[in-house]
């Protein structure tokens, strides 16, 4: 079942186009991953498929309801978690944040608040400030943050690009864990082929700037994965390959960011 | 460091200082500068010599200390209430500041005493006239300060609200405000030492009660020891409002990484 249609989307930054004739669907409960070069316009595909960001053209619809604002059955989460949680709220009321404008009761913000942050590993930090967490402790309360609306649709901004690489494994295999215990579709972008493929069921790879689609790799890995096994196996190591040669364009070795 | 040992630190150079002072002034023997021991000892009897049922606090504590600090407390209440108030709506406001900005600016450069008499002529001697002075004063830092806090939300956080799909209620209450909160105090502690200021200079010329009218009686019968008790008075007053805005600063600012527990500030 398709959850989420791009058609035809382009975006201008500046008079130039930074987004260009992009067209892709994602099912639902799909992983995928966005890569492309630095500064391709991966980040604003991103915005404008939240609605943050009106395009230029095209269109982007969500369970084929076209999107304009931001629709309330999707989440964001941003690279900056510094930055993206709210410094003067403790640790569970930045995860509660967004129940309080929904009709959700106290008892029941608390609970479901709970009930995210366990998701993520996080337990006894509730009434900490974001700032006396480590860097990966942050994300993993932005994630919870992010998830504890249920959304149908969950947007990641290279959402491990600030932690050190431990926590980044850390940080995917939570990722792969949650997505498929709640069944949430995540559309992920980041800079990092290994990444990209360790993570996705699909990885999209972009051009550069005007971002157009290259290619749309299935991801034939086993759906349990292995920070070790799997970016050890062939099928890892072809993958990563074929993203990689995707992404230099021809007669430019520099495209690779 | 302990914290008795923080405390002796903090004021051994002002209890030096004022036995200097009194070994100066004993030597001296002038009656324009009487020993702290005398302006002292004045100070207890004019304070303290009330009746036990009033905590030993005299007619002058009630008739004209309570006065003073309440008017500096409603001049500066209505200041913060204004300033924030004004200040978050036209901060929020794209061209609010610019039809604003001059009105401001010359409104602020007028020294407020010079007011005094315009707000005599308006309000009559009184309460009312002072107060009025008072949250004149010190409406303008924490307006100002107010307009630049509302309008500092990092773009991050901007995005983060936009994305949240967080109403506008929700987002002046939950992120506009505290973000502007730090500024918002730096603006409330200048003008609650502005509220002092106006609340003497006021009284100096256009009361009939408070510590600064009681001053200017003493220095005109001539009573150097009671005019220099008022003085200290006044730093009294100053010291205890000022402490009681630093422990609610403190208390809402908790948040902040440098004000947390046991972190020196």
């Amino acid at each position: 079942m398709t959850l989420l249609q791009v058609r035809h989307l382009r975006h201008d930054y500046r008079g130039a186009a930074a987004v260009d004739e992009l067209t892709f669907a994602v099912g639902a409960g799909e992983l995928v991953c966005i890569t492309g070069p630095s500064g391709c316009g991966k980040s604003t595909l991103l915005r404008a498929v939240a609605g943050l960001v009106e395009p230029t053209a095209g269109e982007v619809r969500l369970h084929g309801d076209p999107v304009r604002a931001v629709p309330d059955e999707l989440s964001f989460v941003f690279q900056d978690y510094g930055r993206s949680l709210f410094p003067w709220l403790s640790v569970r009321r930045n995860v509660e944040l967004p129940l309080r404008w929904r009709s959700v009761g106290r008892a029941e913000r608390a609970e479901r608040a709970a009930e995210a942050l366990a998701g993520v590993g996080l337990a006894g930090v509730d009434d900490r400030y974001p700032w006396q967490l480590s860097g990966g402790m942050q994300q993993r309360v932005a994630i919870a943050r992010a998830l504890v609306t249920r959304p149908a649709l969950l947007l990641m901004d290279e959402p491990f690009a600030s932690v050190d690489a431990q926590t980044r494994f850390e940080l995917e295999d939570l990722l792969r864990r949650v997505q498929r215990a709640r069944a949430t579709t995540v559309l992920l972008v980041t800079h990092d082929i290994d990444e990209s493929v360790y993570l996705g069921d699909r990885v999209l790879v972009l051009s550069r700037s005007p971002a157009h689609l290259v290619a749309d790799l299935p991801v034939d890995l086993p759906a349990e994965r292995d920070q070790i096994g799997t970016r050890g196996s062939a099928a890892f190591v072809a993958l990563r390959g074929e993203v990689a040669r995707r992404l230099r364009a021809p007669g430019d070795p520099a495209a690779v960011g | 460091m302990s914290a008795a040992g923080r405390f002796l630190r903090s004021w051994a150079l002002f209890a030096a200082g004022v036995l200097v002072w009194e070994v100066a002034t004993r030597l001296a023997g002038h009656p324009f500068f009487p020993p702290p021991s005398t302006i002292l000892v004045t100070g207890a009897r004019l304070w303290f010599a009330g009746p036990v049922e009033r905590a030993f606090l005299g007619d002058t504590v009630l008739d004209d200390v309570l006065p003073s600090v309440l008017r500096a407390v409603t001049g500066f209440a209505v200041a913060a209430l204004v300033g924030v108030g004004l200040g978050t709506v036209l901060g929020r406001s794209r061209t609010g500041m610019q039809w604003c900005g001059p009105l401001f600016a010359f409104a602020r450069a007028i020294p407020p005493p010079a007011l005094i008499p315009v707000f005599l002529v308006l309000f009559g001697i009184g309460g009312r006239m002072q107060v009025v002075t008072i949250a004149f004063a010190a409406t303008w830092p924490i307006l100002l300060n107010t307009v630049d806090g509302v309008r500092s939300l990092d773009p991050v956080q901007a995005e983060t609200v936009r994305a949240l799909r967080m109403p506008p209620g929700h987002r002046l209450v939950l992120v506009v405000l505290p973000a502007a909160l730090p500024k918002i105090f730096a603006g409330l502690r200048l003008s609650l030492s502005i509220s002092v200021i106006l609340m003497v200079v006021s009284e100096l010329v256009g009361s009939v009660d408070g510590i600064g009218f009681q001053l200017r009686q003493a220095q005109h019968a001539f009573d150097f020891p009671v005019m220099w008790a008022w003085v200290v008075a006044l730093g009294v007053v100053g010291l205890g409002l000022n402490a009681v805005l630093l422990a609610v600063e403190q208390r809402a600012l908790r948040w902040q990484p440098t004000r947390a527990t046991g972190v020196p500030r």
